[in-house]
């Protein structure tokens, strides 16, 4: 029955994003509305002696200057997301977690813990007053000493960031299967590695920003905010300011990308909202990029030292992990990353045995939250990189050994041993990786090209090509929703829950409910990012909207096809299994002339004594229904890099990139293709380009773009792409979510492929990313070494 | 501060103002002429979305101060579309090709484009990645954008 599902329906947004009508936070504007600038942190630990504001206080167009002191025991301090940091008590008894609490005032009171900590807030006539006085303000800092490697953190003695805590593990936990520590005694060989991922920011267009405006006549604060998680935010103004929630109302507008760190609650978005209720005025913040790049928060940093046992032919036996996250000053998130990268380093391996140690440890950073792919781009560059050195040590072929060691078709669905974050089993739903795989080696030509490389690089010419594969837990938990209603003028409005960031979500939820409602997707409204169409909704974040939302707003518009169907038979006076609905009317399948349209039919439903809704059923033609998924759903790809290497600057040149994917169901391949190809420009970004880098003294080294590197148009080839299509078994249209898959891979691809260029030189590259100036220094030490072997 | 009177025009219209030495000509067109298209990805000339087309030459718009623009010819995305309301090609280009997601920065990419093509109205691949170059993109990958400029030309030159 699917029409429009499947099909690559143009975008609705698109109209008033080419022609600059969209609006997007800074777009707003409002009478009397006034800005606020923050006073950020120089220091990355540090005492606050004093503020001095009385000169700012004393500038024209200053209304406000607000410190710790000032909003102390108004405003509550930012704590952990309940939400995402909740965890089932089966999870709990199988991990073991310690979770300590930890913090951040919403401006800084007694002591910084980073560089971009918020500490106080001016409100000015407009920012660049706002901005002049903010340079007037005067803090005194009492410098503490600074931790920014988070080994250092964890020694005895290390400066305590959060001081309430004993140490500086945030958190840790131990999860496994099997018997690692006996098959590392079992195995023919052992190989031990220390495997990391750098900090990277995500680095939406749009900055973050937020207005608020507070309305006297109904005590309400009507709050925009460029967020990836409405609901959320409503709940934590609400928590923070004693507020009940009923009186704030959240919008996300047009949001310009997100990719993670727009989820969560920043200090930003409690303050501005309460500056706009002291002051009885609007006022807006917009965020700048050198504050995106100190304060939005980072993501990433983790470091592996895995011990891996393995046999003669390839077979991995086991793995025992030990990780650490650099969590920066406060953990919000909880587990979220740490767990996602503990559950999923295994991906479409059988790898019986498994063991690892997850420690959570905060130092002298901004805050690290979960980011595209949240934890997996992680966990595939330290599993892909075991597959390669394995094969490298064994002189096989990459292939032979992902091959020996991959979950096969017929094992599905295949049961890994653990749990899900969300207390179920981790039991992979669908799919064939070794399919997958063929028709990733068959796109490229693998066996041609293997042929061809021997002669290339004969010729001096390094080229190389890497594979990557993942299995990645989409839709996570843990409800979406979609209320569904047509109007009295016959139209179909659909309000969800999930709010987009250019995902197309106007779009793709309008076909689905366009197939059950019998209309064209244009004859849909859809209305998302605010929280006052809907009581509750969960938010855009961890490839869940397709699934929890597609899924909602398919349950509820079936339902309110029936009922629709009942109340025209009511009409009509037949049965309603006699009916059939097409373009916006219900007909006697038999005598289609006798029909009544979706207008007549809303009439029809209208409360009253002609109303012909069956009694013990609502008036009005609306649904609402909320999607629990039962657990995620396993999406997986395979991705392939080829590149070519310049020995002599170090410089990596991708050849070409292909991959072959598996969403389950697609709803709109153009728009799937689209996050696809986006995904995997963010993830060629951090194999080749992006860093966060600070000094010793937690100083920000990468503030603005001519540090930071973004890819361009000129190193993002356009990607191959090919696909699989394995219905999930966990929600009715069989969807899996691909927001981020396309960034996971792009790493350990890249990374594979340039050890392969450079075979048979000895090249380690167990660290992101790969900059020519450290490939090129990799490339001299295993020269070296190389030479060193030939003369010894 | 004194103010400084400015002529110049913009999407075809004259203005006259009076600013602030100091004041951003993005800033400006954002907020004394409420022409919001024009976005900021990074006030320091290295992300392309606050660019367009003085005197028919892109340029970004956060690096250049509005008291500069004066006498000058001005257009912002918004005097792409049609008097009928109806896409330009480049605009209808873009959406068929799905090359924009966010939008964010779109109306960037879309001043860039337009001068380039009344230069170039049949570019290869590579003058094509060459031109956006100076516009990054977070959603996209690029790839679209390209697929759409070419779709444009060709439309142009049919
Ligand atoms: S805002 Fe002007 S180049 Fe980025
Ligand atoms: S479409 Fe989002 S930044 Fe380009």
């Amino acid at each position: 029955m699917t029409k429009y599902v499947g099909q690559s329906i143009k975008r609705k947004e698109d109209y008033r994003l080419v022609t600059g009508t969209g609006q997007f936070v800074g777009d707003i504007r409002m009478a009397n509305m006034v800005e606020a600038v923050f006073v950020r942190s120089t220091h990355a630990h540090a005492t606050i002696i004093g503020i001095d504001i009385s000169e700012a206080q004393a500038l024209e167009g200053v209304h406000a200057i607000l410190t710790g002191k000032d909003i102390d025991g108004k405003i509550k301090p930012l704590v952990q997301f309940e939400s995402h940091c909740a965890l089932p008590p089966n999870l709990v008894e199988a991990i073991n977690p310690t979770i300590h609490f930890c913090y951040e005032d919403v401006l800084a009171k007694n002591k910084v813990m980073y560089v971009g900590q918020p500490i106080a807030v001016v409100v000015a006539e407009n920012r660049y007053v706002a901005e002049d006085a903010a340079d007037l303000i005067k803090v005194k800092y009492e410098t503490l000493p600074v931790v920014v490697d988070p080994f250092k953190s964890l020694e005895k003695g290390a400066p305590l960031i959060q001081e309430h805590l004993q140490s500086n593990i945030q958190s840790n936990f131990h999860v496994t299967t099997g018997n690692a520590v006996q098959s590392l005694k079992d195995a023919n060989h052992i190989l031990k590695a220390r495997i990391k991922t750098p900090r990277v920011s995500s680095n939406p267009l749009e900055t973050r920003g937020v207005v608020s405006t507070y309305e006297n006549r109904t005590n309400q604060l009507h709050v925009y905010s460029s967020t990836q998680l409405p609901f959320e935010i409503r709940t934590y103004i609400a928590r923070s300011l004693d507020l009940v929630e009923q009186q704030i109302r959240v919008t996300a507008p047009d949001v310009g990308g997100g990719f993670g760190p727009k989820g969560g609650v920043h200090p930003e978005e409690i303050m501005v909202p309460y500056l706009s209720k002291l002051m009885n005025r609007p006022v807006k913040w917009i965020e700048d990029r050198l504050e995106h790049m100190t304060s939005a928060r980072h993501s990433r940093d983790q470091i592996h030292d895995v011990e891996v046992a393995y046999n003669r032919d390839g077979t991995i036996l086991g793995i025992k992990d030990h990780f650490i996250i650099d969590s920066g000053a406060v953990n919000y998130f909880g587990l979220t990353c740490a767990y996602n990268s503990a559950y999923h380093l295994r991906g479409a391996y059988k790898i019986p045995n498994y063991d690892s140690t997850c420690q959570i440890v905060l130092t002298n950073k901004t805050p690290n939250v979960p980011f595209r792919g949240a934890g997996r781009p992680e966990v595939v560059f330290v599993m892909d990189r075991i597959i390669d050195m394995v094969a490298r040590k064994l002189k096989m072929d990459p292939v032979e050994v992902m091959r020996k060691n991959m979950i096969q078709a017929e094992d599905m669905p295949y049961d890994q041993g653990i749990l899900v974050k969300d207390g179920a089993q981790l039991i992979y739903d669908s799919g064939d990786y070794p399919a997958a795989l063929d028709q990733g080696l068959k796109m490229v030509d693998y066996e041609g090209f293997r042929e061809q490389q021997k002669k290339w690089k004969k010729q001096g010419k390094l080229v190389g090509v890497g594979i990557s594969t993942y299995v990645e837990g989409t839709g996570a938990g843990p409800f979406e929703s979609a209320y569904v209603t047509i109007d009295g003028s016959g139209q179909v409005v659909a309000y969800l829950g999930a709010s987009p960031q250019g995902q197309g979500h106007e779009t793709v939820f309008s076909q689905i409910c366009a197939d059950e409602l019998m209309l064209s997707p244009n004859e849909i409204t859809i209305r998302v990012g605010d929280t006052a169409n809907l009581a509750f909704g969960a938010g855009t974040y961890a490839s869940r909207s397709a699934v929890n939302a597609g899924s909602a707003i398919q349950i509820a518009s079936a339902k309110l096809r029936e009922k629709v169907l009942v109340v025209a038979a009511a009409m009509l006076e037949v049965k309603s299994s006699d009916l059939q609905m097409e373009n916006g009317k219900a007909f006697v399948k038999t005598q289609p002339e006798k029909c009544v349209t979706y207008k007549e039919i809303a009439e029809a439903a209208r409360p009253g004594n002609r109303c012909k809704v069956p009694a013990g059923m609502e008036p009005g033609l609306q649904v609402t229904h909320y999607f629990v998924p039962p657990t995620v759903t396993f999406s997986s790809s395979v991705h392939i890099a080829m590149v070519e290497v310049d020995k002599k600057t170090g410089f990596v040149e991708l050849k070409g990139y292909s991959v072959v994917h598996d969403a389950g169901k697609v709803i709109n391949p153009m728009i799937v293709d689209g996050q696809v190809q986006g995904g995997i420009a963010q993830g060629i970004g951090a194999a080749l380009y992006e860093e966060i880098v600070y000094d010793e003294k937690g100083q920000l080294l990468t503030g603005s773009y001519m540090d930071y590197l973004l890819p361009t148009s000129m190193e993002i080839p356009t990607v191959e792409k090919s696909h699989q299509e394995f219905l999930s078994t966990r929600n009715p249209l069989g969807i899996k979510g691909v927001g981020e898959g396309g960034a996971i891979s792009p790493p350990a691809a890249i990374a594979n492929a340039v050890v392969d260029a450079l075979d048979p030189l000895e090249i380690m590259i167990n660290l992101l990313p790969i900059s020519p100036s450290k490939l090129r220094n990799w490339i001299k030490e295993a020269e070296r070494k190389q030479y060193k072997i030939e003369v010894g | 501060m004194e103010g400084i009177k400015i002529h110049l025009k913009v999407n075809g219209q004259d203005i006259s103002r009076e600013v602030d030495p100091r004041l951003l000509l993005s800033d400006f067109i954002r907020e004394n002429l409420l022409l919001t298209g024009t976005h900021i990805g990074c006030e320091h000339g290295v992300c392309g979305a606050c660019t367009i087309q003085v005197n028919g030459d892109p340029v970004r718009s956060c690096l250049m101060l509005a008291v500069q623009a004066d006498g000058c010819e001005v257009k912002t995305v918004e005097s792409l579309i049609q008097e009928n309301g109806e896409l330009s090609h480049l605009q209808q280009a873009f959406s068929d090709n799905h090359a924009l997601q966010c939008g964010f920065c779109t109306p960037g990419f879309l001043m860039t484009l337009s001068s380039f093509l009344e230069e170039n109205s049949n570019p290869s691949e590579e003058e094509i990645r060459k031109c956006i170059s100076g516009n990054l993109c977070r959603c996209t990958g690029y790839s679209n954008i390209i697929k759409a400029v070419k779709q444009a030309a060709q439309t142009v030159s049919n």
